[in-house]
């Protein structure tokens, strides 16, 4: 049992984190006609609208909260809220995004399911996706009330610990995580598996989407030149290139 | 190098902000741009076209990258047209860009296939014998014969290498040359223009061993027979330019967008000058949405609409209201280029009602005169009329003076100058007895065949008017004229031609007491009122129509076209259908006038340089005369779809006819026609013709005159007399440019039974034991299963015929041969090139051939030397023998003549053909081009300047042999050589050469066409690099010229060369003897015939869903590469991806069927399963089914015949029309694919019904086929 939990809390993550990065970047690099979202819009509209909507809207709302949530160092937001406030905070707006996610979600895999179109089209992992993430959604809800009853935070910062030791490389002993009830453990491991599915499946698109938050700062011209090292101030009037014209 | 390490130079990039920072410049990296370029780039772009049954003939640039062919562009270098016309280019369909696919498809037939059971048999064999041996050994053997022979059609084939299919068919060859004759031996292929030197491999290889051509044209029913009924023309046509110079189009049964998509640019163009263009079609087609009028006739009844067109005509432009004079331009033309002022004898006729009446026999010949009118030369063939003052002429130009010997006296009169051949004095022809100074007073009672008040299950009649009988009496002007010799003088009474026609057709003409429409509101034949309750064309739009092509024309002189389609052709009545539209085009004077006439595309392809490719492809240089065929009585003899015919002589026959003289079943008139020398035979004779040669040596007998007296006695007898007879039997065919069973094969199941001996969807019986059976043919009580040892297809894709086949021969696809392309929609020659090689173990078909020929030498010898043989040809057209039969029908088998070869009967001529040598024969330009000369269409000129040219180019055979000195044919560019260099249309100095020799017969000079391009010299690199435009030449009626489009009879009648008819003129009349029998002296309106195909099946194996009757229509393809190639990925994504067939709302309620349903299609022929497209674009009463549908892809098991759905030939038998089947007399003589019997398949009806279960029959099959179980 406690090989069990000493691999899955203190190697898979590793594993997990390891393919999740190695992969995304040989694909990247190896791949890239293969890096899109493969959205099937085309295909059939419908309850595509709601579905995906609400799934993106819950979903980025549940990753940033995860991403803040379990990353911030207690010492960091002890000062302006406690524990117990801020898993109230987490289960409250968690919630809510939760259930949106969560209906969206379930549109878009009847649809993928039961849209023979859709389902014809479907890549074995378009739909392994979708499983494991409404999977792990329902699982993720299920643990709310779970989370009741020990309303001090005490959970949440036994995983915030344990998330926040993974990432700098110090692995808690797994004991303290096997304790926790079953819904906790099967989200924590669950969710790692999505890393670990990540570079092999259409999920590779929310690097791009992430990136392309840059393009809100981007300027309204961008002109690529067609030369790479082009010398300074080519482009400014008056200024007679190198070579150029005689 | 990395996409994301190449992300990572963030800092080091030169970024420069410009505009206030609105801008920036960046160095980033930009190689992803290269996937872009690189989709686009390529190494190389070679011009090759399409070698499909398509008249567009579009150059195309094969792009190529990699050593592959990625995609295909249009050409737009075509010569510019006129100054004052538009380009043809672009030309070529989004259809013929998706033909790259193809190359690299999973459908692509990659290695030699051989039957895997057929293979095994011969492997066996192979141990002990050698190659002849081991095939005799397995065909000889029923057992092993019938067992691959069952699983035709059923897949099973093994990978083989070329040596072993090489070995394995040149035996079979071998074999079957030395035991049955080598007519047993039949070679399939249409259409030579579309890849000229493609089809001349196999007919070159066939012709070599003495193997039978089979024709095509014909067969597919594209041949229209009334082109040469009226024209002594196979068919001649506008180029596409033409319709520009066009002032009013009528689109009949021709799809113009969808089936000549290239050249549908004119149409348009042409209406931005006011052009009016109207579409006749039943069914709202592609052209009916781009035409000015539609008008929609019921199917079948076109003919009805154009009676009654030409009834307007005549009656407003000829007979107009008082007052107005009558075209001056229509009264000239129809003077000297037609037969209208031809002298007819009238016969009496006593009808049933004891009434007794004229009717039109044979034309007055000079024969009938006292003293021949001073003609030695054919006076049997010359006819006469009269001139302006009621005298009898004999004006020049009929046929007789075309054929004769060098220096006799009428030599030049063969011209349609208005001159009188005695004296030479021009005169001028009466159109009327009642013209002139001395107009006839006297008019007859005339009798006409009526049809139009047939009652049929399924066509409206109209028995009103005159209508009420079958025969329309009607008055008509004549004169007593003098025959005979002194002291056996004789009064005969006759009329012109204008004067039976304009009675013919109802028109008033003012005479006492005349029998005719009063008016236009008239119902009687052939008024507009009378065919409103036939076609249910509204009256009104009908006499607007016809009066504004009319005037058109009268204002134009002449330039009023119809574009002419199969839709109208594939009815039994073609021949109604097309005479009754070239009537108007020739009462008109549209015929040879630039943007006026006949413009009948269909599955001809010009062959331009045709005279260069028969010497190559009929192997002319080494053996005259080659085996030729016609399919269509072919294949119902030997498909048995005769057993099954259900149409008798006595519906067809003309109510004048005398029915005791014509009884019997039809094949009883192709028997009687292929003795009387007719049509020709393969097989010719029950006895292998190498053995009649032997046994005429054998008794001292020359073999000629041996054979007239075996056949007379009986012993030899002709093959035709007992089909069914192993010994009779086609033994080994090759099927090669075709999909012959997937598309073309009209009595589909009856060839997959009888021909093939396979499992089949056949449902009637044959005739059986009680029926009338035929009186020339031997009746076997059962049937034939399997008449084919060996079916060998060369395809580049698996089709429908692959599938069915013994042996299956990758060859190359269009982008990897070089071959050479022409169509009569357009004047250039370009060639197909190899693009890339041919992929995988692919060959061209001249390597092919080749590879048999240089096995067949192999492995003939200890069975085949130099053997002499016998070949029988009929009467041919174009040459002396069309002047046989002048009088009357005369059958030596019945004792009504002599057996004359050559005259009453098939010519008979022996031949040497040097078997070891057929390699080197066949890779070597023979003797007899520079000895015999060359030429075509009854011209021939010496070509031994050419010959010696051609060794010039090709270099001479070093080898020493047979062939040692002689210019090399090697490869297929060496091929396609000898066309361009014997072709006038491709040698200018020919082309010279021909004209002067058409000019002694015609005594008139016209060289003038032809010398300015007299240097001109086509080669194979010159079309490579630009299309070219050819030469004008004799062989073909128009011209190439800068200030004239290619227009059909345009040197008939601008240069004043008869047309090939009797009487040298474009025919109203047709005076045979079986053309009055059969009611088609003149046009009429024939309903469409009862094949009686649905009765027999209607609720026989009910399914619970009701069952409607409808006329099966077969048009042509939208979804596929012209009419076929429909296996197509891209085709299929685009269409439905399956079968399916149209059908009306109204029909599809009738039946309870919705769109997308899957419908079963079926009658006595066979079923069809398909999916139904309803739609508003049917006409109720009618179901559409385009073309050549692929067995092969996705068609389900048929609930009626338990096996695979069919294809669309599934539900169609051929029929046969005797009037076809004519020969030795003038313009109606057999000519390979030029006249013959036609594969008709309009009339035929279906039970429409909707399946209760789709069985895809996909589970593997039984140990044994299912055949076995039915012959049990």
């Amino acid at each position: 049992m406690s090989a069990l939990h000493g691999f899955l809390f203190q190697v898979y993550p590793y594993i997990c984190l390891a393919v999740f990065l190695a992969g995304s970047l040989i694909r990247f690099d190896q791949n890239q006609y293969s890096w899109k979202s493969d959205s099937s819009q085309m295909l059939r509209a419908g309850t595509l609208r709601w579905g995906s909507n609400l799934f993106h809207i819950g979903i980025l709302f549940l990753f940033v909260g995860h991403l803040v949530g379990l990353f911030t160092p207690h010492g960091v937001y002890g000062i302006f809220i406690s524990a117990a406030t801020k898993q109230m905070l987490a289960v409250v707006a968690g919630g809510v995004a939760g259930l949106l996610c969560f209906a969206g979600l379930t549109l878009l895999l009847h649809r993928r399911i039961f849209d023979a179109r859709i389902r014809h089209t479907s890549h074995p992992t378009d739909i392994a996706v979708l499983v494991v993430l409404w999977v792990q959604l329902v699982v993720g809800l299920i643990t709310l009330p779970f989370s009741w009853q020990h309303a001090d935070g005490s959970v949440m910062l036994i995983l915030a610990d344990w998330a926040q030791r993974i990432v700098t490389l110090r692995p808690v002993d797994a004991a303290a995580l096997a304790a926790l009830p079953w819904p906790y453990l099967l989200h924590v491991v669950l969710g790692m598996t999505i890393f670990l599915l990540f570079p092999f499946s259409r999920l590779v698109h929310i690097w791009s989407g992430f990136a392309s938050i840059s393009y809100l700062f981007r300027p309204y011209q961008v002109v690529r030149a067609r030369r790479l090292n082009l010398p300074p101030n080519h482009n400014q009037p008056d200024v007679r290139l190198p070579g150029a014209g005689d | 190098m990395s996409h994301f390490l190449d992300r990572l130079t963030y800092f080091s990039n030169p970024r420069e902000s410009f505009s206030g920072d609105h801008g920036v410049t960046t160095g980033e990296d930009r190689t992803w741009e290269d996937a872009y370029r690189n989709r686009w780039a390529h190494d190389k772009i070679v011009r090759s076209t399409h070698g499909v049954n398509c008249t567009g003939s579009c150059s195309w640039k094969i792009y190529v990258k990699g050593g592959i062919v990625t995609w295909e562009t249009q050409q737009t270098d075509y010569p510019r047209t006129r100054w004052d016309m538009p380009n043809h280019e672009p030309r070529g369909c989004s259809r013929g860009a998706s033909y790259s696919w193809y190359l690299y498809s999973a459908n692509r037939v990659k290695y030699p296939l051989v039957r895997g059971r057929l293979l095994k048999s011969w492997r066996e064999a192979r141990l002990t014998q050698d190659p002849v041996d081991a095939w005799a050994a397995i065909v000889g053997n029923d057992a092993t014969r019938r067992d691959y022979q069952q699983r035709r059609g059923l897949g099973g084939f093994v990978r083989s290498s070329w040596d072993e299919v090489n070995e394995i068919i040149a035996a079979a060859n071998v074999y079957t040359i030395k035991k049955y004759g080598p007519d047993r031996v039949i070679g399939f292929s249409p259409i030579p223009a579309m890849s000229m030197v493609s089809y001349a491999a196999g007919s070159r290889y066939l012709s070599l061993i003495g193997g039978v051509c089979m024709s095509f044209y014909d067969w597919y029913c594209d041949l229209p027979p009334s082109s040469p009924q009226v024209w002594g023309e196979q068919t001649d046509v506008p180029e596409s330019a033409d319709w520009f110079n066009s002032g009013f189009i009528i689109a009949w049964g021709s799809n113009v967008p969808q089936t000549r998509t290239p050249d549908a640019h004119f149409f348009t163009e042409v209406r931005y000058k006011g052009t009016k263009t109207v579409a006749i079609t039943p069914d709202y087609s592609e052209v009916a949405k781009l035409a000015d009028i539609w008008m929609h006739p019921k199917q079948g009844t076109d003919a009805a609409v154009a009676m009654a067109m030409g009834h307007v005509i005549l009656k407003e432009f000829y007979f107009p209201d008082s007052g107005k004079p009558r075209s001056a331009y229509f009264d000239d033309y129809v003077r000297r280029y037609t037969d209208m002022p031809m002298l007819v004898m009238l016969k009496e006729h006593q009808l049933p009602n004891g009434e007794t009446v004229m009717v039109p026999d044979r034309y007055v010949r000079a024969s009938d005169f006292n003293g021949k009118l001073g003609q030695a030369n054919n006076p049997e063939w010359k006819t006469v009329a009269f001139d302006e003052s009621g005298k009898v002429v004999l004006p020049t130009g009929a046929i007789g003076f075309r054929w004769g010997p060098d220096g006799r006296a009428d030599q030049g009169q063969w011209n349609l100058e208005a001159k009188e051949a005695r004296h030479g004095n021009a005169v001028k022809l009466g159109l009327s007895v009642l013209e002139g100074d001395n107009p006839s007073n006297e008019t007859a009672k005339v009798g006409f065949p009526y049809f139009g008040g047939i009652v049929s299950p399924h066509f409206a009649n109209n028995a009103s008017g005159d209508g009420a009988a079958d025969v329309l009496v009607r008055t008509v002007p004549v004169r007593r004229i003098a025959l005979g010799k002194e002291g056996e003088k004789r009064e005969a009474l006759v009329a012109t031609v204008f004067d039976l026609q304009v009675a013919n057709y109802g028109v008033a003409r003012g005479l006492p007491g005349e029998m005719a429409a009063s008016s236009f509101d008239d119902d009687t034949p052939y008024t507009p009122a009378w065919q409103e309750r036939i076609t249910g064309t509204p009256r009104a739009q009908l006499i607007s129509v016809a009066r504004q092509f009319a005037d058109n024309a009268d204002k134009t002189q002449g330039r009023s076209m119809v574009i002419i389609g199969a839709a109208m052709n594939h009815w039994y009545h073609s021949d109604m259908n097309y005479r009754g539209v070239i009537n108007m085009l020739m009462m008109c004077g549209c015929i040879g006038q630039s943007g006026g006439g006949w413009a009948h595309y269909v599955g001809q392809e010009k062959l331009r340089p045709q005279t260069g490719w028969t010497a190559l492809a009929f192997a002319l240089d080494w053996i005259r005369p080659p085996r030729q065929m016609n399919s269509t009585s072919f294949f119902y003899a030997h498909t048995d779809q005769w057993r099954y015919e259900k149409l008798g002589v006595e519906e067809v026959i003309s109510p004048l006819a005398d029915k005791a003289q014509y009884g019997g079943s039809m094949i009883d008139y192709n028997v009687r026609a292929e003795r009387m020398g007719w049509l020709p035979s393969a097989p010719q004779l029950q006895t292998n013709p190498l053995q009649v040669v032997r046994d005429a040596q054998a008794a001292g007998a020359d073999p000629k005159d041996y054979t007239v007296k075996a056949l007379k006695d009986g012993t030899l007898k002709m093959s035709c007399t007992d089909p069914d007879h192993p010994d009779n039997w086609p033994r080994n065919l090759f099927v090669w440019r075709s999909n012959l069973l997937g598309s073309s094969g009209k009595g589909h199941e009856y060839f997959l039974k009888h021909l093939l001996g396979t499992s089949n969807g056949v449902q009637g019986k044959d005739l059986g034991s009680d029926d009338a059976k035929p009186a020339e043919v031997r009746w076997h009580e059962h049937a034939p299963e399997g008449k084919l040892d060996l079916l060998v297809t060369l395809d580049f894709r698996m089709s429908t015929t692959c599938l069915y086949s013994d042996i299956v021969l990758p060859t190359a696809t269009w982008y990897e041969k070089n071959d050479l392309n022409t169509s009569d929609m357009h004047p250039f020659i370009h060639p197909l090139s190899t693009a890339v090689d041919p992929a995988w173990q692919s060959r061209s078909d001249w390597e092919i051939y080749k590879g048999f020929a240089r096995k067949f030498s192999e492995v003939c010898v200890g069975h085949l030397g130099v053997e002499r043989e016998l070949v029988l040809t009929p009467l041919m057209h174009d040459s002396p023998a069309e002047l046989a039969q002048p009088f009357g029908v005369s059958d030596w088998k019945r004792g009504e003549c002599e057996l004359i070869p050559g005259k009453t009967a098939p010519n008979i001529q022996v031949v040497e053909r040097d078997y070891p040598n057929v390699y080197k024969r066949f890779t070597a330009l023979g003797p007899l081009m520079g000895k015999a000369g060359n030429g075509g269409k009854g011209i021939g000129w010496n070509t031994q300047t050419e010959v010696r040219q051609l060794g010039e180019l090709n270099g001479l055979v070093t080898a020493e042999g047979a062939t040692c000195g002689m210019a090399k044919i090697e490869s297929d560019i060496d091929a396609a050589e000898v066309v361009l260099m014997l072709a006038p249309e491709t040698n200018g100095h020919v082309a010279v050469k021909a004209w002067q020799a058409l000019g002694k017969q015609t005594g008139l000079d016209h060289t003038h066409l032809a010398l300015h391009r007299e240097d001109e010299k086509i080669r194979f690199r010159d079309i490579q690099a630009q299309p070219r435009k050819i030469i004008s030449s004799p062989t073909w009626s128009g011209i190439e010229s800068e200030t004239v489009s290619y227009n059909a009879g345009y040197t008939n009648v601008h240069e004043m060369i008869p047309w090939r008819t009797l009487t040298g003129r474009q025919q109203f009349y047709m005076d045979h003897p079986w053309m009055i029998a059969f009611g088609e002296g003149f046009s009429s309106y024939r309903p469409p015939v009862d094949l009686k195909t649905t009765a027999g099946m209607a609720g026989i194996k009910p399914n619970g869903n009701p069952e409607i009757a409808l006329n099966f229509i077969t048009p042509h393809q939208k979804w596929g590469i012209h009419s076929t190639y429909t296996d197509n990925l891209m085709m299929l994504t685009l269409s439905r991806g399956g079968p399916c067939v149209w059908l009306s709302e109204d029909d599809a309620k009738r039946a309870g069927i919705v769109d997308n349903d899957w419908i079963e299609l079926f009658n006595l022929n066979g079923a069809i399963a398909a999916r139904a497209v309803v739609s508003q674009r049917v006409n109720p009463g009618m179901v559409m089914m385009y073309h050549a549908q692929e067995k092969i892809v996705n068609t389900p098991g048929s609930e009626i015949t338990g096996a695979r759905g069919g294809i669309h030939n599934s539900v169609t038998r051929i029929v046969l029309k005797p009037t076809h089947m004519i020969g030795g007399y003038a313009q109606l003589s057999y000519g390979f694919n030029y006249y013959g019997t036609i594969g008709t398949n309009r009339d035929e009806f279906v039970v429409v019904r909707k399946m209760n279960k789709v069985d895809w029959l996909d589970t593997p099959a039984t140990t044994e086929p299912a055949l076995d179980a039915q012959q049990a």
